[in-house]
């Protein structure tokens, strides 16, 4: 047993026998997959505003899920409460969906598997750093967002971190346990000058420990850049409205990936046939110079895990190659149904939660072309560099993400800041308008969080600069 | 390990131990309830569900230094440690003048039973027969609906407890259950999906699962075929679920915090015109069996109905005791306070009220326009008002819809789209916690081709 294995088998009194138990009670004998996820999870946050750091909270949240599936049916129950009464009483629940008599259905016995990587060690979780520590470094950011500009009226900034443990024992007999932990530190800038007031936002984080802040004055970026931002915005003018060329910079714009194909090559929503991708794969859905992966298996990365929430070794799986749809993201019920490759892309948000495909660290392999070459190309159009959210409509495949921060171009300048503004394409489509791919491939900086089926997931995108030829940009000047 | 009741023994107990570790004040908030859910997917049982939940925060404060923690592990303890937790952490916070309990004098008195219970339980078959029967009226519709993501059919039950330690101790319990199904229409094909819901706190008043499935229908089949049009200027309907989203970035803008913290473009206005005499918003918070309906808010004050516009004038911002303070203002009663969560502001029943126009009349007033059935994307700048989301609908010609539009965007500033609201329908309906009629707004820029 590992540390992990032991860790929860003694904090719940739970035995291996009396997981055993409940595995057998739950998978009777139409159920073909049986699973239970444990999870114990410490939140932390602490906030600054007005200069001062007065919100803190912590919070402690552990429960079980167990889950049944049948043919193309899932059964799942969970509880806050983990003792042997509440597993037999989710087990019973959840292998309701088979319609099987009760029964100790035959589980083989428990061999511990372990993570097959090891991506996020960590010595000194950002859990256990003195609170006093946080505080001080959030009264800095306030300091330098502030020394900035003198038109910075106000600074947000907040730490929030999470260490989660999670044991994964599954009907096939593996045990499986992960620490996963997470930090993101965000600063936000209002600006006020010529009359208005504006926002500009900036962050960071991922899977490493605290110091990850301090390297390279991380900290001091985060709060110069949303300074930046807010200062920049206050004289960005009108956006037009229309189809334009669009230069997406290096990064956080990944996140075109993420709506416009992303979502749509997730395996459950192929196998139900309502994705716009659904049958396509072999088929041109971008431009050759289009290879785009999606990989759980960068070191330290926000949409890195060791192994997924069915505890599944992460894989990088190619989606487009070279312009050519070539997989599907997979949990193990669609890759079963559908008899495709477990990809390690089963994910949930926690233990309340049924596991689904979703994606990890998606992004775009790099070009040839320098990101000034790509600038100079465009006569008219829009450079947009930092986005908010996005969301799609994976069925008619139709997406939208919003700039907020983009700039004219023109005549191969980049020249006026432009007002924020939502980006709208059409997922097949879009990547076959792609026709400069950079060599300056970035991931982001590690602030995404994906929301599926009310579930949200941290997740990682990136991209080198590319020049798609038309999307349509939803600014107000018609 | 044993259950764990929550009951006003624990949230003495849990106060008292506080104190002892040297707050000078405290507050617990618990929730317990049961939640079941079932997908159905074409006639085929796809998801089953079952929860049992229990969770319970404590917020200390120690004189103006304040911190919360949140657990769901019960046990004597865990909860010794919550609380070791808690002040640790308010120490290390620093003294914030605004910080306290709400004045006592001015906590709930009476527990106003709001109907907001129904203890009636539904079993999984039931539950799978119901979602069953919407998928099937929705899928009978036409015959180009062909596919379906699900129907799904969900009940919960539960109490929430809330206590400090001026003596305040209020629960009560609270159910909903809701239908939704979202079928899918193919054509040359081309899918398009929509989707329609019913929800409610009594089982017995929810729309038939029919009902539910062929409104869901009609939606979705009506967006076959859409195409993009022209960039144009033009005005534009918000359907009434369209409507409510507008109305909920409203809600945004005036919540205390982000008045006091300077990130709402409604910063200063109150007392102003912000939008013409036909708009009256309220947030009420006793609407019996209202989904947002409480007897008290989330720091024990009594919930009340705000009259948030008054004939286009703003008349209040949204504010618990902590935002109330920032601004010099009083609370309205707004405090939502969810275990784990830090305390904020929230809606309870906010809607604008009706006209006296039909749907159809205001269609009818407009020549050339979008009338818009869903909005993706989330490009709303709160401090500025700017706007710009993708949108779904209908191009409006010569007062009819013509046919049906995507992958378009509509684009304009708040503060602009609420002075320039035309016409409000009479067609309100409280399916949510934020809802609005038919709204008509003058002109903003539409983009595509």
């Amino acid at each position: 047993m590992s540390e992990t294995e032991k860790f929860y088998l003694e904090r719940f009194g739970v035995t291996d026998r009396e997981l055993l138990a409940a595995m057998g009670r739950v998978k009777v004998r139409d159920v073909d997959y049986a699973d239970l996820y444990f999870e114990h999870t410490v939140d932390e946050s602490i906030s600054m505003e007005e200069s001062l750091v007065k919100r803190a909270s912590k919070s402690v949240s552990q429960g079980v899920g167990v889950r049944a599936t049948a043919g193309e049916k899932t059964g799942y129950a969970y509880s806050d409460e983990i003792t042997l009464r509440q597993l037999e009483q989710a087990a019973d629940t959840a292998r309701y969906i088979a319609r099987s008599p009760a029964g100790a259905g035959s589980v083989p016995a428990i061999r511990v598997g372990r993570p097959g990587q090891d991506l996020y060690p960590v010595t000194v979780p950002a859990t256990e750093v003195a609170t006093p520590e946080k505080v001080a470094l959030l009264e800095r950011i306030d300091q330098v967002a502030r020394a900035y500009d003198p038109r910075i009226k106000n600074v947000m900034a907040s730490f929030t971190t999470e260490y989660k443990i999670v044991l994964i024992a599954n009907s096939e007999g593996e045990l499986v346990g992960d620490v996963q932990p997470l930090s993101r530190l965000q600063v936000t800038c209002i600006a006020e000058g010529n009359g208005q007031r504006q926002v500009g936002s900036f962050g960071g984080g991922g899977r490493g420990e605290y110091t990850f802040f301090l390297e390279n004055n991380r900290w001091e970026r985060y709060a110069k850049e949303a300074a930046r931002q807010a200062v920049l915005n206050l004289r960005a003018v009108d956006t037009p409205a229309g189809p334009m060329v669009v230069v997406l910079g290096s990064g956080w714009p990944g996140i075109l990936l993420h709506e416009a194909i992303g979502h749509g090559l997730e395996a459950d929503f192929n196998r139900k046939k309502t994705s716009a991708f659904t049958d396509r794969i072999g088929e041109v859905v971008a431009s050759e110079l289009c290879t785009i992966v999606d990989d759980g298996t960068l070191p330290f990365r926000r949409g890195s895990l060791n192994v997924d929430d069915e505890g599944t070794t992460t894989s990088r799986t190619v989606l487009i190659e070279k312009g050519i749809l070539k997989g599907y993201m997979t949990d193990k019920l669609n890759a079963r149904l559908m008899s495709i490759p477990l990809t390690g892309n089963g994910r949930r948000e926690s233990f309340q939660c049924i596991p689904m495909p979703r994606m990890t660290n998606t992004f775009m392999l790099p070009g040839e072309s320098t990101p000034a070459e790509i600038i100079r190309s465009v006569k008219r159009g829009l450079y947009a560099v930092y986005f908010g959210g996005g969301q799609v409509d994976i069925t008619n495949g139709k997406f939208v993400f919003s700039a907020s921060e983009a700039y004219l171009i023109e005549d191969g300048q980049v020249t006026t800041p432009v007002k924020g503004a939502t980006l709208i394409g059409s997922g097949p489509e879009i990547l076959k308008k792609v026709s400069m791919v950079g060599n300056d491939l970035q991931l982001d900086e590690g602030i995404g969080t994906c929301g599926k089926d009310g579930q949200s997931v941290p997740v990682g995108v990136g991209l080198p600069t590319t020049r798609v030829d038309e999307i349509t940009v939803g600014g107000t000047q018609a | 390990m044993t259950s764990i009741r929550i009951d006003q023994n624990l949230t003495s107990e849990l106060l008292a131990k506080a104190k002892r570790k040297g707050a000078t004040a405290a507050d617990a908030v618990a929730v317990e309830g049961d939640a079941a859910s079932v997908q159905v997917r074409l006639s085929v049982v796809d998801k089953l569900s079952k929860a049992q939940e229990k969770r319970l925060g404590l917020r200390v404060y120690l004189g103006q230094r304040s911190a919360g923690a949140s657990t769901s592990d019960l046990s004597p303890a865990s909860l010794d440690e919550l609380v070791e937790t808690t002040c640790a952490l308010a120490q290390a916070v620093v003294e914030d003048p605004s910080a306290g309990l709400p004045d006592p004098a001015a906590l709930a008195k009476e527990r106003p039973d709001l109907d907001l219970y129904d203890s009636q339980t539904v079993p999984m078959d039931r539950m799978i027969e119901l979602a069953t029967r919407a998928e099937k009226a929705a899928l009978a519709v036409d015959s180009r609906l062909t596919n379906s993501e699900g129907a799904d059919f969900s009940a919960f039950g539960g109490r929430t407890v809330f206590a400090n330690s001026h003596g305040f101790y209020g629960e009560y319990q609270s159910s909903s259950f809701s239908c939704a199904v979202a079928p899918i229409a193919v054509q040359d094909g081309l899918m398009q999906r929509d989707y329609w819901y019913a929800v409610g706190r009594k089982l017995n008043r929810l729309d038939s699962p029919e009902a539910v499935g062929q409104e869901a229908g009609r939606r979705t089949v009506r967006r076959l075929g859409a195409r993009k049009i022209a960039t144009c200027r033009v005005p534009v309907v918000f359907e009434p679920e369209i409507a409510g989203s507008f109305l909920g970035n409203l809600c945004s803008a005036v919540n205390g915090y982000a008045i006091y913290k300077g990130a709402s473009y409604l910063v200063g206005r109150l007392g102003e015109r912000i939008a013409p005499d036909l708009v009256t918003v309220y947030d009420d918070g006793r609407m019996p069996g209202g989904l947002g309906s409480k007897p008290f808010d989330g720091e024990g004050l009594p919930t009340r109905k705000n009259v948030v516009v008054e004939r286009g004038i703003l008349r209040s911002y949204l504010l618990d005791t902590y935002a109330a303070r920032k601004l010099g203002l009083a609370s309205t009663g707004s405090a939502s306070r969810s275990v784990g969560e830090a305390s904020s502001v929230g809606a309870t029943n906010f809607y604008l009220t009706p006209g006296t126009a039909t749907p159809d009349e205001i269609i009818c007033s407009v020549k050339r326009g979008l009338y818009v059935t869903e909005l993706i994307g989330f490009g709303i700048n709160m401090v500025t008002g700017d706007y710009s989301r993708g949108a779904v609908g209908f191009w409006i010609e010569n007062g009819e819809l013509a046919y049906p539009v995507e992958e378009i965007t509509i684009a304009g500033n708040l503060k602009d789209m609420w002075m320039g609201v035309e016409a409000i329908g009479n067609d309100l309906v409280f399916s949510g916690r934020i809802v609005s009629p038919t709204v008509k707004i003058a002109a903003m820029t539409v983009a595509g081709e």
